[in-house]
């Protein structure tokens, strides 16, 4: 099955960003398919990061961030008058840039969530730990330590950590955002099995600045662009990756991914 | 030239900044002095916990005063530490930015008002008022608890404050993705994560309200008792100094001496352990 032949998870129609007075992204419409990964590519400063938090709408912490436009989880608008963000947000989980687990054990890092929403049962709170550790490859690592500080593991180990917490709560969709930046190659490649493995049965959304991992693992691409003149982000070309990788539609998309800029 | 003009300005530079560290030595080395001949003569566990101060007769027992100095403060901790910790809340994650703009000054002007213009607040408002809702002289624990709670707010509210706020961003971020509330990323990861933080300032606001004199000498009552309840006079063992400091002489003034010793040993322990608090964390 073609990945375009795979259903919408999340539509946008015509969504815009401001920071202010700044028009930051202008006119975004895509359809990212479902159980697939998606990777947001562009230069430095071009708003991929941004775009990908108007997806969960971490901007709102953002005081002089603004979006307008639609936005979709299936049938549920994510910019929807009465839409409750928290609500949103245990759907749409998320893995920063450099792994940020908090300053407790590992246990905790991961039922943190879980007993927010009510989850108090203790074999249940084991389960998840055990399945989501065993999701992201930790769990014969972690299993005899599970009470010890999640701070004091190596950066990569805390950065599955982070995705096992983004898994807990059982979300459909799981942005990226520069998920491997911070990690050494090895770590790297183990995040990227996991991005394969985890897309299998979560919508995946990644944003990278390496043209090299978006071509590894994402089914779809999207390349964002600031436009010289309005100094406004917009979408440039939005494709299967295979397809943008081998013959780019447009000349900006070729010359950004031959290499010659950005 | 140059390098001797530079040596001379820095000896000068370095004789002041010698003269703060000698200032410490010296009070420390004189009140030592004054007071150690008198623990030593009356036995330091007789000193602490034999409750007759009777300077006419010989007997100089300070724990009446001890006991007074740990209920105070107990009482201004118990009212101020939740509102303070609270407030600090309020300015570091929820107050907008401009009503942020007015409280942080105001809190800071609170710590500058002089202690004796507490005192008399406390004189003029709070014993009346508790002598007329309560009973009793009004003079009494409560009073003094109440003062002093006010008076730590400052310490307890700016240095949880900047505990709260030097939190890395990303811990508010990854909980709020997690799909938290405001409130639940507030108390189950921000509050843990200031903790050391939020400690350091509860034990320097009740270090500070241990060493307060002139505002609860004004409305505690000043009687050397066992208090029976909270709306009992007391004594403690600043103002049992301020007290009889002014009229005491020969052994009865080295027994105030020696209160002070406690004192100092009680505020340096609180001070050493906030510090060690604060810093195993930055060591982290």
């Amino acid at each position: 099955m073609s990945v375009l032949d795979k259903k919408a998870k999340i539509r946008t129609k015509n969504l815009n960003l401001y920071y202010g007075n700044a028009h930051c992204l202008c006119d975004i419409t895509m359809d990212i398919p479902e159980n697939a990964i998606t990777a947001i590519i562009g230069p430095s400063g071009c708003g991929k990061s941004s775009l990908l938090r108007l997806f969960n709408r971490m901007n709102d912490l953002i005081p002089i961030a603004r979006a307008s436009g639609e936005a979709y989880l299936d049938d549920f608008s994510i910019y929807g008058k009465d839409t409750y963000v928290v609500e949103l947000r245990k759907k749409i989980g998320m893995v920063f840039q450099k792994p940020n687990v908090f300053p407790m054990s590992i246990r905790e890092n991961i039922t943190l969530a879980p007993r927010r929403q009510g989850i108090t049962n203790k074999a249940k709170l084991d389960e998840i730990v055990e399945s989501t550790l065993n999701q992201v490859g930790l769990w014969n690592d972690f299993k005899d330590i599970l009470g010890k500080p999640a701070l004091n593991r190596s950066a990569g180990e805390q950065q599955r950590l982070c995705i096992a917490r983004a898994i807990a709560i059982n979300p459909d969709v799981i942005l990226m955002d520069e998920s491997c930046s911070a990690l050494d190659p090895e770590s790297t490649m183990k995040v990227e099995e996991l991005m394969a493995s985890l897309a299998k049965k979560y919508t995946t959304i990644i944003v990278t600045h390496s043209m090299e991992q978006a071509r590894r693992v994402s089914d779809m691409s999207a390349f964002i662009m600031i436009d010289s003149e309005e100094r406004i982000g917009r979408l440039v070309e939005y494709a299967p990756t295979m397809e943008m990788f081998s013959t780019p539609k447009d000349k900006r998309t070729e010359d950004y991914i031959t290499g010659r800029f950005g | 030239m140059k390098s001797v003009k530079g040596d001379f300005s820095g000896k000068v530079f370095f004789v002041l900044a010698l003269s703060s560290i000698l200032a410490l030595v010296v009070i420390t080395v004189f009140i030592l002095m004054k007071g150690l001949p008198l623990i030593a003569e009356v036995g330091l566990f007789k000193f602490i916990f034999s409750t007759t101060w009777a300077p006419g007769q010989g007997e100089y027992g300070i724990g009446a005063m001890i006991l007074g100095s740990v209920i105070v403060t107990l009482g201004a901790a118990v009212i101020g530490v939740p509102i303070g910790i609270c407030c600090s809340i309020f300015m570091a994650e929820m107050a907008p930015e401009r009503m942020r703009k007015i409280f942080r000054p105001a809190i800071q002007l609170l710590a500058g008002i002089p202690s004796v213009v507490y005192g008399f607040w406390g004189l003029v408002f709070v014993v009346p008022f508790i002598r007329e809702h309560l009973g009793g002289s009004g003079y009494s624990i409560l009073a003094g608890s109440v003062v002093l709670a006010i008076m730590i707010l400052p310490t307890i509210i700016s240095i949880s404050e900047v505990s709260i706020i030097a939190l890395p961003r990303t811990y508010k971020e990854g909980a709020l993705a997690l799909g938290m509330t405001h409130w639940q990323t507030i108390y189950s990861v921000q509050l843990p994560a200031a903790k050391s933080g939020i400690v350091a300032a509860v034990i320097l606001g009740i270090g500070r309200a241990i060493g307060e004199t002139m505002a609860v000498i004004m409305v505690l009552g000043n009687a050397v008792i066992i208090p029976k309840s909270i709306i009992d006079p007391v004594r403690t063992l600043t103002t049992n100094i301020g007290i009889e400091m002014g009229y005491a002489t020969g052994k009865h003034q080295e027994a105030l001496f020696a209160t002070g010793i406690v004192l100092f040993v009680v505020i340096m322990a609180l001070n050493i352990t906030a510090q060690y608090i604060t810093r195993k964390k930055v060591k982290k």
